[in-house]
């Protein structure tokens, strides 16, 4: 049995290659671009000197610390209503028959498969129509009308995977709705929310074209920042800003898994 | 323990009458089956008891009180639900103590009361076990235990056995009784499972339509079906159709379509009326003969299918134009082959005479 299980065939090889494949093509980059981050030269010249003169550089430029604030604080806020509105939605979807109930969860979908680039075009334009103009404000409008679906979709799923009936139970048992809310339904959609909420702050925290095209002249958020830096030349700058994001995210996300294993019960 | 009446209950869903004008009364005690095909009102009857269903008209009633308007959780009714329903995020311990702790009763006698219900279905041991970590038997027990340990006035069991394999059912069938008899709580549970409610119950119900075919103890609807939907659905039953054709001293003279004659106790019929007989398969008795002259209570035919099934084999036989199903103990005479010419023969009161 494990003559077998060691025999490579073709298969098994095809399997290996396209795992490496993967692997290389995703996580080659980030290493390189933080490997690059510790790197003394300006203009990426080998060989390797490990300084982090640019995270202290990265420390006195106040332009991307700004922005860094900016984005941290709208996704989240962003993450606290989008994921509160979205699982009330949700709810709404999953438990309450009512007019257009069908029509609105059809039109869910479509912003999430519209490109960035025509809702930001369509999200400038209105919002220079209404008179609601751009700025931090409009991009928090923007980002939140975005990860809505998101979040719905998120939580909807964990809600259809459970039933009504442990509700029902807590009721029969004498919970008051309160109750059966804080300790039953809350607990078990969980999981589903913190996804969610994940889901929320990286639609908020990724978005480039949105906050472009709502950002006024001088006010960015960290991806336009990067963006507007990197058309000027690249700096090394870049590098040690992006692997911070990089660390902090992973570590939300691992400490998050670690709680929650999504899609399964606690 | 309590008393529950149903008194003219109404449910409409559009133009469906899930309950039509139901009356029924649960003793103080009494373990209720209600019985009947999917959509007949039977699992409404029991939400509308435990109170997911408000009724368009008519009262539930709890020891004389009506509780139409007291919201669910104030009942004080105990449930179990098809797939259980337990909490996933709690332990075993949790599941049950939640009905206390949310009554605010305190924490020793919490723990006492706990243990007490955990031990009368017997998983003490299985304290600090997540749901999914049990067996589905197991994952029953605990529902029970639940729904007990808040001392309701009435038990409510919806489908409680229709998730678990047959061997676990029989037990926990056995099981269930035995608490029951022990806590002495109405209980009042729906089932599509005629072999489950003949044996639970100590009364039944039988629903069609949204409305109450036949209640009374097992036996006696069994034995006594008012017509040929109750005689149907409890049990196997093969149906006669024919006319009276005279009345002598209380019995009544029935022709048959299939022909021949039947004699059958008659009380409140009339001759010329059409008549429906329906006869259970294990009151016919099978004989091998080429004897095919009329007699009375006799019908003849040839061996059709034959099923064996250990203890027992059961016969379809045909008669005519239709296969009249006969089933018979196999206690030592000689398995009859199939396309066997057979008489098939019956008492008087072997047979009952049903509503259409």
């Amino acid at each position: 049995m494990s003559a077998r299980e060691n025999r490579l065939g073709l298969g098994g090889l095809i399997l290996r290659l396209h795992l490496g494949l993967v692997l290389l093509f995703l996580y080659v980059p980030i290493l390189v671009m933080a490997a690059l981050s510790f790197n003394r030269s300006q203009l990426y010249e080998l060989p390797f000197t490990f300084d982090t003169v640019w995270y202290t550089t990265l420390a006195g430029n106040q332009r991307l610390i700004d922005a860094g604030i900016n984005s941290v604080v709208i996704a989240i806020i962003n993450t606290v209503v989008a994921t509160t509105l979205g699982t009330m939605a949700a709810l709404a979807f999953a438990r309450y028959q009512f007019r257009g109930k069908s029509l609105l969860q059809l039109l869910l979908f479509p912003p999430i498969t519209i490109p960035w680039l025509v809702i930001g075009t369509a999200m400038l334009v209105f919002f220079f129509w209404t008179g609601i103009g751009r700025g931090l404000h409009a991009i928090l409008l923007g980002h939140v009308a975005l990860s809505l679906p998101y979040v719905i979709v998120v939580v909807g799923a964990r809600l259809a995977n459970y039933p009504r009936m442990m509700e029902e139970a807590a009721a029969t048992l004498g919970a008051t709705p309160w109750q059966t809310f804080r300790r039953v339904t809350a607990p078990i959609l969980a999981p589903g929310v913190v996804a969610a909420a994940l889901f929320a702050f990286a639609v908020s925290f990724d978005q480039f074209v949105i906050s472009y095209f709502l950002a006024p002249p001088g006010v960015n958020t960290l991806p336009v920042a990067i963006y507007a830096a990197i058309r000027k030349g690249f700096t090394p700058e870049i590098n040690a800003i992006s692997t911070i994001i990089i660390v902090v995210s992973m570590g939300v996300m691992l400490i998050t898994a670690r709680f929650y294993r999504f899609g399964g019960e606690r | 323990m309590s008393q529950v009446d149903i008194i003219g209950a109404v449910k409409r869903y559009g133009d469906l009458a899930a309950l039509d004008n139901v009356s029924m009364s649960f003793q103080d005690g009494e373990f209720f089956g209600l019985l009947g095909p999917s959509g007949s009102g039977k699992t409404t009857m029991l939400r509308a008891i435990a109170g997911f269903v408000s009724l368009d008209q008519g009262e539930v009633r709890v020891d004389g009180k009506d509780i139409g308007q007291t919201p669910v959780h104030a009942r004080n009714i105990g449930m179990v639900f098809q797939n259980y329903a337990l909490f996933p995020h709690m332990s075993v311990y949790e599941n049950v103590a939640f009905g206390l702790d949310v009554r605010g009763v305190p924490a020793a006698e919490q723990r006492k009361r706990v243990a007490d219900a955990l031990a009368m279905v017997r998983l003490g041991s299985l304290e600090q076990r997540k749901p999914k970590q049990l067996s589905g038997g197991q994952q029953q027990r605990v529902a029970l235990a639940r729904a007990l340990v808040t001392r309701p006035k009435v038990l409510l069991l919806d489908e409680p056995l229709g998730a678990l394999d047959k061997h676990l059912r029989q037990e926990m069938q056995v099981e269930l009784k035995r608490i029951q008899r022990d806590v002495g709580i109405t209980t009042i549970f729906v089932t599509h499972d005629q072999e489950e409610a003949l044996t639970l119950s100590d009364r039944i119900a039988i629903f069609n339509a949204g409305g109450i075919v036949q209640a009374g103890s097992p036996a006696e609807v069994y034995a006594k079906p008012v017509n040929r939907f109750a005689a149907g659905f409890l049990g196997e039953a093969n149906f006669l159709e024919g006319r009276v054709v005279a009345i002598e001293g209380g019995w009544a003279k029935i022709d048959l379509a299939t022909g021949g004659s039947a004699v059958i106790a008659g009380n409140g019929i009339q001759v010329g009326q059409p008549a429906l007989l329906a006869v259970r398969p294990e009151r016919l008795a099978i004989h091998p003969t080429t004897d095919t002259a009329p007699i009375g209570n006799r019908l003849t035919g040839t061996v059709g299918e034959v099923v064996f099934s250990g203890n027992s084999t059961t016969y379809r036989v045909r008669c005519g134009d239709r296969t009249v199903s006969v089933f018979r103990q196999n206690d030592g005479q000689p398995i009859l082959a199939p396309d066997t010419p057979v008489g098939l023969q019956w008492e008087p009161d072997d047979a009952v005479l049903v509503r259409e």
